[in-house]
């Protein structure tokens, strides 16, 4: 995913694209996402009288929010041209780790904070072999899921550790209280507005574009690129792992396979949000609203008993719709001038 | 001209050969683990238990030997595991309702359903010139879904197998495992297309530089439709392999294989950007994670442990994979240089 040597030669930004002013296309997108998120409301409402519900609320942001929460930093690293496919696999890990020094008699808190150093540990290997030996992140992540996953598994084994105050694992059962937001959702509201800031309003965030659309220019004019992505894989690893306490508390156990094969629908969300896979395009808006879109596409569709997988053929048909419209108009401007290419020979 | 391509000719072949060694090193890996884990267990070199390593690395290297051909041109399919799963389950529906079913058309409809999953994931990345990634990430979940709306919480059950095609699971020839055997025609065929035709070549052009393989006059598009079908179709024949080898699938069956395979390929040696890279070493590559997985079985590690090493040697067989490719780019340079001399 790194540099531009991804790109098919038509990916790469053309004339026609960097006419564009940025914000302008990102803003198309978003306003599609926005229709999206109406139809599929109308629809939820229309097939399922208990959609408009408060509890609908908490249940979708229960189901969404470790995702949601591993989704942003995510979508920054993406923006950079890179890929972090470890994330499920730290969630696994974090929870694991608490839960293991929570058994040993640790103080719970202590143990959560050691979770997050880990995450950052995590996150920092990650960091060093793609930024230092400048291996490329696809291959080191699919590396790093199966250590994480792996070392998951070395220390619980087959067991289940549970027991923790229910002061904490209240947050799987009820909102907070006046309200109808599951204690995830804040959380990924708050880094929500952090990352829109940092992304939107910062130089650190232009660097991120910058370093995304070309990663040597970035270079040359004097963004440390190989800094920058190694804090932003710290950061994944830490928010990661802040997800896999989360994860913990809100199914009141840890195992070391909780949450195994996230790691896609982590992806596909943000892909969803209209983050560019090849870096340089995107906006936190997009993954927020990508989000609740597929957060309720799958509560409807749950409250209307579709069975979990077949839930799958919607969040993927999403996903290539995602793709597919965007490049659809360019493809079709590409046919035309070949026929007519054709015409006069 | 004789002096400008002898010395390109010969630093070919070094590149050829530092490739190769690069296959010698995984056998070598092999058999390190191997020889190892027999000395601490001599069961480990009994004849079923090599038997059990060969069937159990047989549909990964299978899987391995398409994504070869798809991350070659600098693409890759994530939709493999779905694949499986989904034709596994088909072929064994057709058994259920007609139990006469000769087992070759067990096969023949797998793969036919594979290749069918492989042009349209191979058709909407080159028409829509789409990133492969995002279209077979989609595919995958569409797929699965496919798959567990046909599944609809039913199971194939070994009684609803024909025993002709449960045979090839677990029948031997001369001691080696029919699965083996067809692993091994399948490398041997995909191997040697690899090296020897053009079309196959233009694989590792496109890889190599997409915009120089299509100036050069090879249709891209259509290759990489081609390498898609075979991913796909081979997929889909591995569905009715893991049919005959477990005699039994659900919805989940083959879920999380994608990255198993692709996991392999990257062991086996070839470039995760595309343009280099062979289909023997990728099935190497998914013998090697297997035997290293049994040997800790048979080193009575606790096969928790298994994660964590497969995930270790991943990250060093990448690192290797740098190291090796900055050696070859430095002697190539030098070549270049001491050429420019004379």
């Amino acid at each position: 995913m790194s540099e531009t040597r991804t790109a098919p030669p038509d990916v790469v930004p053309s004339v026609g694209v960097a006419r564009e002013v940025p914000w302008r296309a990102a803003l198309r997108w978003e306003s599609g996402l926005v229709v999206v998120l109406v139809a599929t409301l109308i629809f939820a409402g229309t097939q399922s009288s208990e959609f408009f519900t408060q509890s609908t609320m908490f249940y979708v942001g229960l189901n969404m929010g470790e995702i949601a929460i591993m989704a942003l930093p995510l979508a920054l690293i993406v923006m950079t041209g890179e890929i972090d496919l470890s994330v499920a696999s730290m969630l696994g890990l974090s929870g694991t780790i608490m839960g293991y020094l929570f058994s040993n008699g640790w103080n719970v808190y202590l143990a959560m904070a050691v979770a997050l150093l880990a995450g950052a540990v995590g996150g920092a290997l990650n960091g060093v072999l793609i930024t230092g030996l400048g291996l490329p992140s696809i291959a080191v992540t699919i590396g790093t899921l199966t250590l994480f996953r792996g070392l998951a598994e070395v220390i619980l084994g087959n067991s289940t550790v549970g027991g923790y105050p229910a002061s904490l694992t209240k947050i799987g059962v009820t909102p907070i209280q006046g309200t109808q937001l599951s204690y995830s959702v804040v959380i990924f509201v708050g880094l929500a507005v952090v990352c829109a800031i940092v992304l939107h309003a910062t130089p650190l965030g232009r660097a991120i574009f910058a370093i995304g659309l070309q990663s040597e220019a970035a270079h040359f004019a004097g963004i440390r690129v190989g800094r920058i992505k190694f804090w932003l894989y710290v950061v994944s690893g830490a928010v990661c792992a802040l997800a896999g306490i989360l994860f913990t508390l809100k199914n009141a156990s840890a195992r070391y396979d909780a949450g195994t094969g996230l790691e896609l629908n982590v992806v596909a969300i943000v892909l969803l949000g209209g983050v560019s896979i090849f870096g340089g395009r995107g906006s936190v808006v997009g993954v927020v609203l990508s989000v609740v879109i597929v957060g309720s596409l799958q509560q409807a569709l749950t409250q209307m008993q579709v069975d979990a997988q077949v839930q799958n053929i919607v969040l993927g048909g999403l996903l290539l719709v995602s793709v597919i419209v965007p490049n659809g108009a360019e493809a079709a401007r590409r046919i035309r001038a070949r026929t007519r290419r054709r015409v006069p020979a | 001209m004789t002096t400008i391509t002898a010395p390109f000719a010969r630093r070919v072949l070094r590149a050829e050969g530092l490739l190769r060694a690069r296959e010698l090193g995984i056998v070598l890996a092999i058999v390190v683990v191997f020889g190892a884990t027999t000395i601490n267990n001599h069961a480990f070199a009994e004849a079923h238990s090599v038997q059990q390593l060969l069937t159990g690395a047989s549909l990964i290297a299978l899987l391995a030997v398409g994504e070869t051909l798809v991350i070659v041109t600098r693409n890759v399919d994530l939709s493999v595991g779905s694949v499986v799963g989904l034709s596994a389950y088909v072929v064994g529906d057709v058994f259920v309702h007609h139990p006469h079913t000769p087992a070759i058309v067990g096969f023949v409809l797998g793969t036919l359903i594979g290749a069918v999953v492989g042009v349209i994931n191979g058709l909407i990345t080159t028409i829509a010139r789409v990133p492969s990634l995002v279209v077979t990430l989609a595919a995958l979940y569409i797929v699965r879904g496919i798959d567990a709306s046909i599944v609809n919480g039913k199971r194939i059950d070994p009684v609803n197998v024909p025993k002709a095609f449960t045979e090839v699971g677990y029948k031997t020839v001369l001691g080696i495992p029919w699965l083996a055997i067809i692993v091994a025609v399948v490398v041997v065929v995909v191997g040697y297309a690899m090296r020897t035709f053009r079309s196959a070549r233009d694989l590792y052009a496109i890889g190599s530089n997409p915009e120089a393989a299509t100036l050069a006059g090879v249709p891209a598009g259509r290759r990489i439709v081609c390498a898609f079908t075979i991913s796909g179709a081979l997929a889909g024949f591995g569905g009715a392999l893991f049919l005959a080898e477990f005699a039994t699938v659900d919805a989940t069956g083959a879920t999380g294989y994608e990255l198993s395979v692709v996991a392999a390929v990257v062991v086996g040696g070839v470039a995760i950007f595309g343009g280099s890279g062979t289909v023997l070493g990728a099935a190497l590559g998914a013998v090697l994670l297997n035997t290293i997985n049994q040997a800790l079985v048979a080193s009575r590690i606790s096969s928790f442990w298994n994660q964590a090493v497969a995930g270790a040697l991943l990250l060093v067989a990448i690192a290797f994979d740098r190291w090796l490719g900055l050696r070859v780019a430095r002697r190539m340079q030098t070549a270049e240089g001491a050429h420019r001399d004379v």
